[in-house]
């Protein structure tokens, strides 16, 4: 698998209950781009994201992801590729101890024991949650609980990185942490975020959602330089740009 | 207000018990499976009309418990749990069986009676002893232990998920009771309007819920096969353990020791 590319067409989803979430929706991402996906509540963030590893199937159009189109036979193969981090932890928390459920992914890759324990310990560390390792993980705090479920990911190695709300309920430094951890993972990453000024710090494209279609592609910069198109999508400057003095003072020093 | 939270958390004290690492839960789980599995059938294989037999065995739970270091409160919560189950079962023997068999001053004792305390005893012995087996072992490592075995795979799976999976759901089901009672002014149970919008929430939030983890699952390549790992017995005191009970075990069925110990004491006097 050399190459991590996605490519979506004309994709749309309806929810068995008849809502819209996405229509006629046209993507190409390509290797090593890191994309931040932003818009308001319920304009199709998570919806789309779901796509991207077969937890939902489109309606009309298609996915692809390195050159695969997502069906239920190349699923085992994509989800290899292509590592969610879900909105909700509670969902992606299944196992008695925080340890286990690290390793329920590379145990299920068929990994020796040896392996597991390497990868589980690695994936445990770079979240700084090594310390949680017997703890059961729903006696953990949404913070703690987030760490872990994207360390449940970081143990699989995916090619594709995707994430929903990544950094919500995490604290500045555990915040800062993972932007940091974030911007060491060279390959292919979508986030979708209400987090701005991560997108910014991160993210060098931005596709902004309203509405389950795409109301602008492009580099993060000008998108959020952009007044009038974000208070479209209910978003606002990031702090990071806004002509604030205190802001713009910390800016000056910190690598916001 | 219902302590709906410190509930809910209590639903899951038997899993955290099981990551101690007391000797008992050091010892191989094929081991401490064995071990149960022979205490019950022991314990099943005493007669209807045995009540002074079955005395020595609670030997056993008690030792287990202290070694292994788990609270008897816990476990006698768990046992209230079943109670009624257990007087259900044994309630009618003391209808149908009415030959008496003892007399205390006017009190007559019927063989109803007298096993209506055995099977309760029995069933009070061997509940206890499955759940100290997975307070000790924890549920995952019985399964690997049970397909080792020979037990087929999916019925392990089965028994693992169905474990794990009613957590969740209770968890989800007293969430939308605690929602319902926080928003709730009066707070005397709940209101019967409410029970039939209450009752479909909770049907689709649980569904919602599995379906969500098991998505979870698949997308961490689960494929219904799991790969269930035990940590390997230590031999030697994995064997002494498993000995010694089962000579005890045998020893309890054998001689009726405090009938034993009654006539070694008093001399055999008749
Ligand atoms: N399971 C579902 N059944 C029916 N409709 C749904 C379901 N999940 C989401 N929707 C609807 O689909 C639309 C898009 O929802 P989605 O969850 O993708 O939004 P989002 O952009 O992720 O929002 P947020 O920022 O709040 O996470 C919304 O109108 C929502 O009401
Ligand atoms: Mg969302």
């Amino acid at each position: 698998m050399s190459h991590h590319t996605l490519d979506i067409t004309d994709l749309s989803y309806t929810y068995p209950d008849g809502t819209a979430a996405l229509s006629a929706l046209s993507l190409h991402i390509g290797h090593g781009e890191s994309v931040a996906i932003v818009g308001a509540n319920g304009s199709g963030k998570t919806t789309l994201l779901s796509h991207l590893n077969g937890v939902l199937l489109p309606t009309a159009g298609t996915v692809n992801i390195g050159g695969f189109p997502v069906t239920k036979q190349t699923l085992p193969q994509i989800r290899r590729t292509v590592g969610m981090v879900f909105q909700n932890p509670d969902d992606q928390l299944f196992m008695p101890t925080v340890y286990e459920d690290v390793a329920f992914g590379p145990v299920n890759m068929g990994l020796p024991s040896t392996d597991v324990k390497a990868r589980v310990t690695a994936a445990l560390t770079t979240v700084g949650a090594l310390e949680l390792s017997d703890r059961p993980p729903y006696r953990l705090s949404g913070g703690q609980k987030r760490a872990v479920a994207i360390a449940t990911v970081l143990a699989m190695e995916p090619a594709i990185l995707v994430m929903d709300e990544p950094t919500a309920a995490l604290d500045p430094w555990a915040r800062r942490q993972l932007i940091e951890l974030l911007r060491t993972f060279t390959h292919t990453k979508i986030i979708a975020t209400h987090d701005l000024d991560m997108a910014l710090d991160l993210c060098e494209r931005t596709i902004v959602l309203a509405n389950g279609s795409i109301l602008k592609d492009g580099p993060t910069a000008e998108v959020f330089r952009n007044l009038p198109l974000l208070a479209q999508a209910h978003l606002e400057q990031p702090f990071s740009l806004q002509n604030c003095p205190l802001c713009s003072k910390s800016m000056g020093n910190n690598t916001l | 207000m219902v302590k709906l939270e410190s509930n809910w958390l209590d639903l899951r004290t038997l899993d955290e018990l099981a990551l101690q690492k007391t000797p008992i839960h050091q010892l191989g789980a094929g081991t401490k499976l064995g071990t149960t599995l022979a205490f019950i059938m022991v314990i099943a294989s005493f007669s209807r009309y045995e009540v002074t037999g079955l005395i020595p065995c609670v030997f056993y739970p008690i030792v287990l418990i202290t070694l292994g270091r788990l609270p008897y409160q816990l476990l006698l919560k768990r046992l209230l749990l079943v109670a009624p189950v257990i007087l259900f079962i044994g309630l009618f023997n003391p209808l149908f069986d009415r030959v008496p068999v003892a007399a205390v001053g006017p009190l007559v004792v019927t063989g109803g009676w007298i096993s209506f305390l055995s099977i309760s005893v029995k069933l009070i012995l061997t509940i206890t002893a499955a759940l100290i087996l997975i307070a000790t072992t924890g549920i995952h490592a019985i399964c690997s232990t049970l397909y080792r075995l020979g037990v087929p795979q999916p019925l392990v799976v089965q028994i693992l998920f169905m474990y794990r999976y009613i957590h969740v759901l209770l968890e989800e089901v007293l969430k939308t009771l605690q929602a319902y009672q926080l928003r709730s002014c009066h707070n005397s149970g709940i209101g019967y309007q409410a029970w039939g919008s209450l009752l479909g929430q909770l049907l689709l939030r649980t569904i919602a819920r599995a379906q969500r983890i098991y998505q979870a699952m698949l997308c961490r390549g689960y494929d219904g096969h799991i790969i269930l790992e035990t940590t390997a017995a230590r031999k030697k005191p994995d064997l002494l353990y498993f000995a010694g009970w089962l000579l005890f075990f045998s020893l309890c069925r054998l001689v009726n020791l405090p009938q034993w110990l009654g006539t070694f004491i008093t001399g055999g006097l008749p």
